[in-house]
Parts: C-alpha cells; sequence; structure tokens
C-alpha cells in the first residue's frame, strides 16, 4: 500500500479546498464551533477513493475547490405538495429567499435562520451545531459533514417544544449552473414534541448539506425528503441523529436523478425503547446517476429498534451503492434491528454496490440484514400482461411495488400520495 | 370463434418439440375440454395462445374471430378477448389485488377504444363479482394471489375472468387444489358466464369438474396431438379406464 503517498494527495487537495473556502463571521461560540471543525477536516483530510467507505463512490467532484456546472433540467411538473398547509422556507442556490419562504413563525415551535442564530451571544444552539456531527461516531470519518459545520453560509434552527400544527418544508430551488451551496439546519425536538420536516428540490450544482437532529425522551421526528429533478446536480448530504428514551425517528429520502448523490445518515439510539426508521427509494436511468446510501445506526441503549429500508431502481448503466451498519454496543441488549437494501436492474447496464455491516457485542439481540440484486420478475410481467396490461404499463407496476416497502415507511397518506404521483411521472418520462 | 390449424411449437432454449400439429376449433357458446396425461402439451398450448415468451412456433396458425393470435402481444390477445385461467397463477408482491383488476380491465377498455370504468363504478361491481365466489373485501386488498390459498388463487382467477368478460376462456386445471365446496363455487363462476357469445377450454385431468361444467365436446390430447375427440362420454371413459386403452387405439 502507498498510504504516503495518499495521505499527501489527501493533503494537498484538502489544503486546496480550505484555501479557497471562508469562515463566515459569527458570535464566539459558532466561530469556536467551526474552527473545530476546520480542525477536523484537517486532521482526517477530505475523502479519497481509497478511503473506506468512498470505495464505490467517487468523491473527487464533492472535495475540488470549485462545483462541476449544473445543468438545469426542466420538466412541467408543479411544487410539490403545493395543496398542503406547510410553513415554507426557500433557499435559492443555498442562499435563503425571504420573499418566496413564509414568516419563520409557527405553533409549537421557533424557527430561525442559522445566519442570524450566528451572530447572537447566546442561543441553545450552541450545545447542537457541530456537536452531533462531531460526535461519538468515531468508528468511520465524516470529513464533509465536518467541512459543512465549517463553514456552512446559512440553514436553519428549529426547536419544537409542543405539537407543530403543520409540517416545516425546506424547499431547495437550484437557479444557477454554477452555484455551490451549504447548508448546515439545527433541529432540537423537546421532551413529548412532534415534528413533520420535509425537504425538497435539487438545490445547487453542488450541495453540502447538514442536517442535525437531538429528539429527546418520548419525542418524534419525521423527515421525508425529494431530491430530484437536475440530471448534472451533485450532493453529499449528513444526516446526524441522537435519540432520547422512548423516541421515534424516522426518515425517507426518494431521490430522482442527480449525477451524484452520496446520504449518509449517522443516528445513535442513546435512550431506551427508542425507535428509528430510515427509508430510501430511488430511481435511476443512465450513466449520469450515481447514488449511494451510507447509514451508520449505533444502539447504545436497551429494547431500541432499528430499521434500514433502501430500495433502488436501476437502469442503462445508473449505479447505486449501499453501505449500511448496525452496530449494538455490550449494554444494548434487546436490539431489534433489521436491515434491507434491494435493487431492481432493469438492464443488464446498471450495477448495484452493497455493503451491509452488522457488528454486535451484546447478547441479547435479534438483528437481519439482506441485500440482494434482481431482474424483473418474468413471470409476473407475462401474468400482468395477459390481462391486458401493456408491457411498459406493467413494468412501472412492477417497479412501484418493489419500491412500496421503502415508501411506506412514510406514516402520512397524503405525504406519500404525492411521491407515488412523482414517480409515475418519472416512469412516464423515462419509458424505454 | 377460436382456431388452431396445425400448430406446431418448440421450446426456444432448446432443442424440444412439444405441440407436434394440434387442431383445433372452439365454436361460440360451447364448452370444450382437453384432457390428457401430465406432460402431454396441455399447458403449453395455452401459454402459446396466451402470448408467453419461450416458446417457438414452427408451424401453423391460430386465430381468436378470424384474427391472428400468434402475431399479437400478449396484451393485445388479451383486449382481443382471450383470457388463460393460470394452473398456477403467479404472487406479485407489492401490487393489490384490486389495482392490478382495474388496472387491467381499464387497459383493456382502452385497447378497444371503449370509456374507462370510473373508480366507484368499478368498485360497486367488484364488490358484487367477489361476493358470489366468496372473496372477502381482504383478499381484494391483499397483493396478488399473496398468501393466497390455492383455493383462493383458483376463484382469484374466475374473479378476474368475470370482471374481464372475456370472449374466449382457456381454464387450465382450475380443478386442481381444490375442495368439494372450492369446485362448487368455482364451477358455479364458471357457468354465470356461460354464454352464446362466449367460447370455452376447459383443461383438466378428472371428469369431477367436467360433472359441473358440462362439457359440448372433449378431446384427449397425448404427446403434442389431440388424439381423439368425441362427446362427454368421452370423459366418463377416461374417468374409468384412464388413459391406457385410449392411447393403445389410437396408437
Ligand atoms: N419451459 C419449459 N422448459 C422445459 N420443458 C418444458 C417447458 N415447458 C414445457 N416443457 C415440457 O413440455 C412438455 C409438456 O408440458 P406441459 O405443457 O406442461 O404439459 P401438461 O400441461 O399437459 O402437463 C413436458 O414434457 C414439459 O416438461
Ligand atoms: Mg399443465
Amino acid at each position: 500500500m502507498a498510504l504516503p503517498q495518499v495521505n499527501k494527495v489527501k493533503q494537498d487537495a484538502t489544503d486546496a479546498r480550505l484555501a479557497g473556502m471562508e469562515m463566515p463571521d459569527g458570535a464566539a461560540w459558532i466561530t469556536e464551533a467551526r474552527t473545530e471543525a476546520v480542525n477536523r477536516v484537517q486532521a482526517m483530510g477530505l475523502p479519497h477513493a481509497r478511503d473506506e467507505y468512498w470505495k464505490f463512490t467517487k468523491p473527487a467532484s464533492l472535495v475540488q475547490p470549485e462545483p462541476e456546472a449544473a445543468a438545469l433540467f426542466h420538466n412541467d411538473e408543479g411544487p410539490l405538495w403545493d395543496d398542503l398547509d406547510r410553513l415554507k422556507v426557500v433557499f435559492v442556490d443555498g442562499v435563503f429567499d425571504a420573499e418566496a419562504s413564509d414568516d419563520l413563525a409557527g405553533e409549537g415551535l421557533e424557527i430561525e435562520r442559522l445566519a442570524d442564530v450566528a451572530t447572537k451571544d447566546i442561543h441553545w444552539a450552541k450545545d447542537l451545531y457541530g456537536q452531533l456531527e462531531a460526535g461519538e461516531h468515531g468508528y468511520t470519518p465524516r470529513p464533509l459533514a465536518a467541512l459543512n459545520t465549517a463553514f456552512a453560509t446559512d440553514g436553519v434552527v428549529i426547536r419544537v417544544s409542543g405539537k407543530v400544527s403543520k409540517p416545516v418544508n425546506l424547499i431547495y430551488l437550484h437557479k444557477s449552473e454554477t452555484s455551490d451551496a451549504i447548508l448546515h439546519h439545527c433541529v432540537k425536538v423537546e421532551e413529548g414534541a412532534e415534528v413533520t420536516l420535509l425537504e425538497t428540490g435539487p438545490a445547487a450544482a453542488r450541495f453540502n448539506k447538514v442536517l442535525e437532529v437531538d429528539v429527546a425522551d418520548s419525542a418524534a421526528f419525521h423527515h421525508v425528503r425529494v431530491q430530484g429533478r437536475d440530471h448534472e446536480r451533485r450532493a453529499v448530504t449528513g444526516i446526524f441523529g441522537r435519540l432520547g428514551t422512548e423516541s421515534t425517528f424516522k426518515s425517507f429520502t426518494l431521490t430522482m436523478n442527480g449525477v451524484l448523490t452520496r446520504n449518509e445518515c449517522v443516528l445513535e439510539l442513546t435512550g431506551d425503547d427508542a425507535v428509528a426508521h430510515v427509508a430510501g427509494a430511488c430511481v435511476g436511468d443512465g450513466t449520469d446517476f450515481h447514488h449511494d446510501d451510507t447509514v451508520f445506526i449505533t444502539h447504545d441503549a436497551v429494547n431500541c429498534e432499528s430499521r434500514q429500508v433502501f430500495k433502488k431502481v436501476l437502469r442503462n448503466g445508473a449505479v447505486g451503492v449501499f453501505q449500511g451498519k448496525i452496530l449494538v454496543k455490550e449494554d444494548a441488549q434487546k436490539t431489534d434491528g433489521y436491515q434491507i437494501s434491494q435493487s431492481l436492474l432493469l438492464d443488464e447496464d446498471a450495477q448495484f454496490l452493497a455493503k451491509p455491516e452488522l457488528e454486535i457485542y451484546a447478547d441479547d439481540v435479534a438483528c437481519s440484514h439482506g441485500s440482494t440484486s434482481g431482474a424483473i420478475d418474468e413471470e409476473a410481467l407475462y401474468y400482468l400482461r395477459s390481462r391486458g396490461v401493456p408491457m411498459q404499463q406493467a413494468t412501472d407496476l412492477l417497479v412501484l411495488a418493489f419500491l412500496a416497502e421503502a415508501l411506506d415507511e412514510i406514516a402520512d397518506d397524503s405525504l406519500s400520495e404525492a411521491i407515488y404521483a412523482r414517480l409515475e411521472g418519472w416512469l412516464e418520462r423515462h419509458a424505454s | 370463434m377460436l382456431e388452431i390449424k396445425d400448430l406446431h411449437v418448440e421450446l426456444e432454449e432448446e432443442d424440444k418439440k412439444i405441440l407436434k400439429g394440434v387442431n383445433l376449433t372452439v365454436e361460440p357458446g360451447k364448452v370444450h375440454a382437453i384432457m390428457g396425461p401430465n406432460g402431454s402439451g396441455k399447458s403449453t398450448l395455452s401459454y402459446v395462445l396466451s402470448g408467453k415468451d419461450g416458446y417457438e412456433v414452427t408451424g401453423g396458425q391460430a386465430t381468436l374471430d378470424g384474427e391472428d393470435l400468434l402475431d399479437m402481444e400478449a396484451e393485445e390477445r388479451a383486449a382481443a378477448g382471450l383470457f388463460l385461467a393460470f394452473q398456477y397463477p403467479v404472487e406479485i408482491p407489492g401490487v393489490g389485488n384490486m389495482t392490478f383488476l382495474r388496472t387491467a380491465l381499464n387497459a383493456q377498455r382502452k385497447a378497444r377504444g371503449e370509456e374507462e370504468m370510473s373508480a366507484a363504478e368499478f368498485l360497486k361491481v367488484v364488490r358484487a363479482k367477489a361476493k358470489t365466489l366468496k372473496i372477502d373485501a381482504d383478499m381484494l386488498k391483499r397483493p396478488v394471489n399473496v398468501g393466497f390459498s390455492g383455493g383462493e388463487k383458483k376463484r382469484n382467477e374466475i374473479l378476474q375472468m368475470a370482471m374481464l368478460e372475456p370472449k374466449m376462456c382457456i381454464l387450465d386445471e382450475t380443478d386442481s387444489g381444490l375442495d368439494v365446496d372450492a369446485m362448487k363455487l368455482v364451477s358455479e363462476g364458471v357457468n354465470a358466464l356461460r354464454d352464446e357469445g362466449r367460447g370455452f377450454l376447459v383443461i383438466t385431468h378428472y371428469q369431477r369438474l367436467l360433472d359441473h361444467i358440462k362439457p359440448d365436446v372433449v378431446h384427449i390430447m397425448a404427446d403434442g396431438r389431440i388424439v381423439k375427440t368425441g362427446g362427454p362420454e368421452l370423459a366418463l371413459e377416461v374417468e374409468n379406464n384412464g388413459y391406457a386403452d385410449i392411447l393403445t387405439e389410437v396408437a
């Protein structure tokens, strides 16, 4: 192994990126958090193709100083969940758009812009910003998330204290072909409180986003995200969550199009009886689609449940990656851990790469994982066609059926219906 | 209605002849039965007619009301009015039975240039038909055939047939795996569809089913050919003496 050489290359790439970055002004507490993050970036080095968790996804375009341009792709779809009563917070290429956003106020929650929070001498976000990202998840470095903490220009900071009347929808519009956006959000769901966070839109030519979520005892956090549209966009996103006793964390992501998407999710179940579900569905058509889900769930309390459900439909050279780990610490007895990652390869050019891992130190646990890759079920296709369903429609039905287990993780029907409609639209546009 | 002339079929993958010159004509309003030993090619005939991949037609023809069946896609044959009740109905996880039925019905209507059936109308019709086949609401909601018992699967085939109202129905061993009560239900379902404009081809091993669904004509198939054709009494002969006598007689 030519490790010293790799280290040199990494160091140079890291230095080159950091040289072009400017740390936003802010109060002492956030400047401290950012400075620590820069130190972490330097210590870890930005990702390199030789790194253990970057073997299947080339990180160079996420690391390099300037983003690759990304053309805007137009289709006639209107905004997602347009008729849903929600609190809209709009970012255009990573820049907050006050005109397009609703008033930052809502029943049961406080919501502020990170850019404002950062100027305050004292703020509760001090205990969260960069803290979960830096956290105990020591087994694998997350340098791009640390880079985010160091240089994020904006984001939202939300504290939920009661039952929130409507979901918060972060809307990421992409209007500039060369935008390079870094957003960082913090969500604190206090004891017994509950909130739904929606994220939609292609965001930017290159997007680096971190979401830190602290879910207190008996609290619930629901997250539904749709990344889509622009074929040439690139994104690396990190969700860092900490779950208290009897808390619930549920996250679903739909990804359509995107030359590179890396979605990381790092959860720590620190209170007994907590429940964490992370699900993802993606559809990719063409060599300009590469999608990577990298999920690490740590069980550090008794009687917790975690579920990872990831489904990918790929064709024409599209590539899907799944890296998922369930780590059960010594005292995390009665853990119920489930992980499934499956791909439906619609032709022989599509590719699915999976690295499922279980690491268990407790003795009384029930953990299972499975990873499969398969083609469309010819028998089912023939059965559908023999009943008069045309080939394309029959294939689409089977594709949606394949994705259903992931989509079932969306608890709210009004949200999932719109997502099915989006998928149907995509399938129609990509009819073979 | 259904006309099969000198049909020769081989497997696409291997060099194996399965149908070796099948001749058969089913007239509207008639029920024809095909009996024959295992492996004689009965299911293959039904698959080839309904458009399953993997078979190569090396000779002969098959038409439905004069239209060349073999030239059509499977879905076009369905829209033209052909229906196959499968010997082994396929399970489709993730696709609800109702969604499946409505999609199929409306796809056929669309292909024929007819108006699609509304969700409300469909619900009304499917509920009524399901009830006569003792198919409950739960079975309608569940994914297609997933977790259904053998009998439930067969009843589900008949429900599809009742909803799609095909011109020509082929039933491949619909009686296998059915207990006496289920056999009655299924037969009643089939008999309810008997109509002067509709033809039936009933593939079975047993006289039992033919007690309920009375055939007009009975064919015996062996080694890829129809070797004997007669009236309902032919089925009784098979029931009493097996195929051996008939096969030696025609050999
Ligand atoms: N896909 C296939 N692959 C291999 N052999 C087949 C296939 N389909 C049919 N056969 C063979 O063709 C013959 C006829 O089968 P089938 O049509 O199922 O008969 P039947 O329904 O009368 O029992 C059998 O010998 C069977 O093994
Ligand atoms: Mg058979």
